[in-house]
């Protein structure tokens, strides 16, 4: 007879040992799911890690797929703090890489630092905006959020493929005849390439030193501040901060444009860090708003476990394009991504209740 | 006069429908148990990889093999929604995060896609697919002809089950009970019945049903395996269960709405008129109307409380009520 029951203390060390568990068994799926596709296991892994953090110029590379990741998942950490599910990251992001483009091409011909700060403010009005429908519609009329940010994504995508392919827009690259076969996004003027900084081979874009000080900050505004209690109060209970006098309306917009702010960030360190287009194709392959759910998940919603996660997901997103091929499917990455979210879920029950395996006494309580 | 814009719209509508009403019926069932399932696309997508991988194996004749894809479908799915029913009804998961994880993990880039690519499927057409059922004399009829009487089989077992999931809810003992179980739980438990056994149950039967919609795609509509081939139906029949207030009768009519929705932008493109949207607009419009739809009986329903299951998304222990 196995019964469950809730831990009346958490011990420390649980908090290590079953995460670390959660994972391993994860890997143990994946062993399966390999195995039963005929691939090597051993081999696969062996390789994958190889190729997201050993080989030459792999951790450049991993920084470029854990960058976008770092915001989806700061994007998906911060609302889902609040229990507001706001899986719209993937639009947000395009739309913060939308306006992010459109800006650079407006201001181009101003000194570099102006523009890359017009991109950065831009990127983080156009994923608030976005971000600000699902909110209203939530604060205002309680439409779930979950389904309408989701929508929004479909939306945007065929937005951003409207403006490369499907017209002749300001962001699309009219010149020459190239450009009017294959439409793709005019090029961003050389003032909107974000610096980059060279540590012993190792490429630090500016994105990445953004997310890190967005995580400080979002560390901060939750953990310090009268907002951020208010914002948790919330989430634990609307109505208890009703009760309290907090504007649990104005909150909710606020988080959300707060969270679509973060993925747009993400969209515009695409244009200026990597892509220095309009990419739609590119932008829609790369899934970083649905991975940025995995990452925030698995790091609990805490925002520096956040860009640990999105560093190691990163490398494997980075493992998965480097092997792509026919011995590695693609796709593989993200059955590993569920698996290890899944894990880490189920794995959330053993710290909070205990299992205990009780024999029946059936013969002991028999009267002779 | 078959021909005309309407009728074509309405015939496919139904069509294109019909995964978007298997989608939400299965769903339903789970949501009136108590269990919200956010993975209906994932599963939908690995009913669609599993289902035309069985029709490009098994070799029988047509009938044959495309029963036993339909079969091999529901399997599927029904294997996807046992990992979410496991998280969440044993382990206590978060339902919300459980059900996103789902769909990350059999959506797009996931399952779905390593299956498809494994398996070597994206290359070649159907070889089998389901076709109209009814002679070519019948489908010439003016208006019901296409409407009625040019659709595949998947589209009449749909009407089937809808009758079925709807008597079965409000006519059956067993059916009854679903609904305490995910009305009150509690009440339910001491009613003697088996909570998690009801919640597992239409759980998995949600994801038979999603995995059907996902080989409704992959074998009739498309009829080809492509990458993420199902386009956010599976969230759209999410909405739908909830803008039919939790009535199969009402998903029927919700689903050829936005099948027909779905459609719009094919008949546009193919009939060239000068009036069109850019299609990428007309293609949105699913989306978009997903939301409108969603805002309108999430206001109605916040002040009437009309229908949703009361223990909806909240897992159920005994010792804790």
């Amino acid at each position: 007879m196995i019964r469950i029951e809730r831990r009346l203390e958490q011990p420390r060390w649980l908090t290590v040992v079953v995460p670390v568990v959660s994972i391993a068994f994860a890997f143990l799926l994946a062993t399966l799911v390999l195995l039963a596709t005929h691939h090597p296991p051993l081999h696969t892994f062996a390789r994958l890690f190889q190729a997201a953090f050993i080989d030459n110029g792999a951790l450049t590379e991993t920084l470029v797929s854990a960058t976008p990741l770092a915001f989806t998942g700061l994007c998906a950490a911060v609302a889902f703090r609040m229990n507001l599910f706001n899986i719209g990251g993937e639009g947000q992001l395009y739309a913060g890489a939308i306006t992010g483009a459109a800006v650079a091409l407006l201001v181009g011909g101003a000194p570099s630092p102006v523009v890359i700060v017009a991109m950065i403010l831009a990127g983080a009005a156009g994923g608030a905006l976005l971000a600000a429908i699902p909110g209203v519609l939530r604060a205002f009329f309680s439409t779930s959020e979950i389904i309408t940010s989701l929508m929004l994504n479909y939306v945007v995508a065929l937005i951003i493929d409207y403006l490369i392919f499907g017209s002749h827009s300001y962001l699309r690259d009219s010149s020459g005849f190239q450009a009017s076969v294959f439409p793709q996004g005019k090029t961003l003027p050389d003032s909107a390439t974000w610096p980059s900084w060279t540590i012993h081979g190792l490429v630090i874009p500016l994105g990445a030193l953004v997310a890190v000080a967005v995580a400080a900050a979002v560390w901060f505004l939750y953990a310090r501040t009268r907002f951020g209690f208010e914002v948790q109060v919330i989430g634990d209970s609307a109505r208890a901060g009703r009760y309290a006098g907090m504007r649990t309306r104005r909150k909710i917009v606020a988080v959300m444009c707060l969270s679509g702010a973060i993925a747009g960030l993400g969209g515009a360190s695409q244009d200026g860090d990597f892509r220095h287009q309009l990419d739609p194709r590119g932008l829609i392959q790369a899934n970083y708003g649905y991975a940025g759910i995995v990452v925030a998940a698995l790091a609990r919603y805490n925002p520096f476990a956040v860009l640990l996660v999105a560093f190691l997901l990163g490398g494997l997103q980075n493992a998965g394009y480097t092997l792509q091929g026919a011995d590695f499917p693609n796709g593989l990455v993200g059955v590993l991504q569920g698996l290890l979210l899944f894990c880490v879920l189920g794995g959330e029950l053993f710290i909070r209740y205990r299992v205990r395996i009780e024999r029946r006494h059936a013969t002991a309580t028999e009267p002779a | 006069m078959n021909d005309a814009l309407l009728v074509v719209v309405i015939a496919q509508g139904i069509a294109y429908g019909t995964p978007l009403l298997y989608g939400a019926l299965g769903e339903l069932l789970a949501e009136r148990s108590g269990v919200l399932n956010l993975g209906v696309e994932g599963m939908m997508l690995v009913g669609a990889v599993m289902g035309f991988w069985a029709v490009q194996r098994f070799h029988a004749t047509t009938s044959v093999a495309l029963l036993a894809a339909v079969g091999v479908a529901a399997l599927a799915g029904a294997a996807i929604a046992a990992i979410h029913a496991f998280l969440v009804i044993t382990l206590r998961a978060n339902q919300i995060v459980s059900g996103l994880a789902i769909t990350i993990f059999a959506g797009i880039a996931g399952l779905s896609s390593y299956l498809g690519n494994d398996l070597d499927l994206a290359t070649s057409p159907a070889r089998h697919q389901f076709q109209e059922v009814f002679p070519s004399s019948w489908q010439d009829l003016p208006v019901v002809g296409p409407i009625i009487f040019g659709q595949s089989i998947l589209v009449y077992a749909s009407w089937v089950c809808v009758v079925l999931v709807g008597l079965y809810l409000s006519r059956t003992r067993l059916g009854l009970n679903v609904r305490a179980v995910g009305d009150s739980p509690a009440a339910a438990d001491a009613m003697g019945l088996n909570v998690s056994a009801y919640r597992y149950a239409h759980t998995l039967v949600g994801g038979a049903f999603a995995g059907v919609a996902g080989a409704t795609f992959s074998l009739s509509i498309t009829p080809q395996w492509i990458a993420g081939l199902t386009a956010g139906a599976g969230w759209i029949a999410i909405a739908l269960v909830v803008f039919s207030f939790w009535r199969p009768t009402l998903c029927l009519v919700g689903a050829y709405l936005f099948g027909a929705f779905s459609y719009l932008p094919f008949a546009l493109q193919a009939r060239d008129y000068s009036w069109a949207p850019p299609p990428e607009l007309s293609q949105s419009l699913p989306y978009l109307m997903t939301i409108v739809a969603l805002v309108l009986v999430s206001s109605r329903a916040a002040r009437l409380r009309f229908g949703a299951p009361a223990a909806l998304g909240r897992p159920y222990v005994r010792e804790e009520r």
